[in-house]
């Protein structure tokens, strides 16, 4: 595929794209708002906000470019007995396993040394565990969707699991952390 | 490779990167805690959040990529200072639909809480709070990814993997720092 270099052509390519992403997030944005009552009560869980949806699309993106490079190197099939799958799959969830009770104390840690934590924090580590791992089985979910459906398409992975894959899991990041907000606090 | 060696391999591969991330998220989360009256002053606010975050991974993200390749094929040469019209090209192109998306996800929530009757600022507060915030998050994205993938290219590091984390984490930093200005800004010229 030949690159465009003009401005007039990478708008026209990107444009549509940009412009469905933009409906979407505005949608994981009304989920916020509802919740934003018990946001603004509870500073730990308004800090937890960005870090919860980039960490959550960063799992899936990594997910998806070592499966997408796999997959080009021709090392991976779509057998769940697939080594290369079930290796990522378990590391994926180790991940957030590691990463998501870290960043729920340290949300809880920024916002009583700010002066608003309201919350235990213990149940600020339990929101950011039991959402991160929610969505790190998400993130294998729809990653493993994707990079079939653009291997049935022949579609290059690189260009549509990972964009896929990150804003879905941007988007699903909100929503999951809203219900488990509502089930925990 | 057995399972676990695969998982280990992973685990260690993407731990760094992840825990850097993390800590721009938590940063980004710091202001946007601290943003609570003007989140109380400005209702619809919270609603642009995610959607100018997010923007800025797919647009700044997208250029990034883009001069990767052109570094990769030898279009584009890595100089200290980048001097190709490419570049410029690129930047422009990015800087335009990284404001203009801003300003259209801006007029989306507007209109969608308006349909809710939800509460909302005025249609022209929340254009003019993602036109600033969008202007001033595309120069510092741009700044900073140009330099992280031109650096990153000559001492041998692969530009691919470096723009990802690197937009995410600088959007996420420099996402909300902009809004915050921008919220501030506009409110003090009498928006609200």
């Amino acid at each position: 595929m030949q690159a465009t270099w003009t401005v007039r052509g990478i708008t026209r390519a990107m444009a549509p794209l940009l412009v469905v992403l933009a409906v979407v997030e505005v949608g994981s944005g009304l989920v916020l708002d509802t919740f934003g009552a018990q946001l603004l009560r509870y500073p730990s869980l308004l800090v937890l906000v960005p870090v919860m949806i980039g960490t959550a699309g960063n799992l899936g993106s990594i997910l998806a470019a070592r499966l997408s490079t796999a997959f080009h190197l021709g090392t991976l099939s779509f057998d769940p007995a697939d080594d290369e799958l079930a290796g990522n799959a378990v590391a994926t969830v180790a991940l957030a396993a590691t990463v998501f009770p870290l960043v729920g104390a340290g949300a809880w840690l920024l916002a009583f040394l700010t002066g608003g934590s309201e919350l235990f924090v213990g149940t600020v580590v339990a929101v950011a565990l039991v959402s991160g791992l929610a969505l790190a089985v998400i993130a294998i979910v729809v990653t493993l969707v994707s990079a079939y459906a653009a291997y049935r398409f022949e579609l290059d992975p690189d260009d549509v699991v990972i964009p896929v894959v990150t804003n879905v899991c941007d988007v699903l990041g909100v929503v999951v952390l809203f219900l488990v907000v509502q089930v925990l606090v | 490779m057995s399972v676990r060696d695969v998982a280990e391999q992973a685990y260690r591969e993407a731990l760094p990167v992840l825990a850097i991330s993390a800590v721009g998220g938590l940063f980004a989360g710091l202001v946007l805690g601290g943003m609570r009256a003007d989140l109380r002053t400005v209702s619809g606010l919270l609603v642009l959040v995610p959607a100018l975050l997010a923007t800025r991974g797919n647009v700044y993200g997208a250029m990034g990529a883009k001069l990767s390749t052109a570094l990769h094929q030898g279009l584009v040469e890595p100089k200290p200072v980048p001097d190709d019209r490419r570049v410029y090209t690129a930047v422009a192109a990015a800087m335009l639909n990284g404001v203009a998306i801003s300003v259209f996800a801006a007029g989306v929530a507007y209109a969608v809480l308006v349909a809710l009757a939800r509460p909302t600022a005025s249609l022209a507060t929340l254009a003019a709070i993602a036109l600033v915030a969008g202007i001033l998050s595309g120069i510092a994205l741009t700044i900073i990814v140009v330099a992280v993938v031109f650096a990153g290219y000559r001492r041998g590091l692969n530009p691919d993997t470096l723009v990802g984390p690197v937009v995410t984490t600088t959007g996420d930093v420099f996402g909300m720092a902009a809004l915050l200005v921008a919220v501030r800004l506009v409110v003090s010229l009498g928006g609200g």
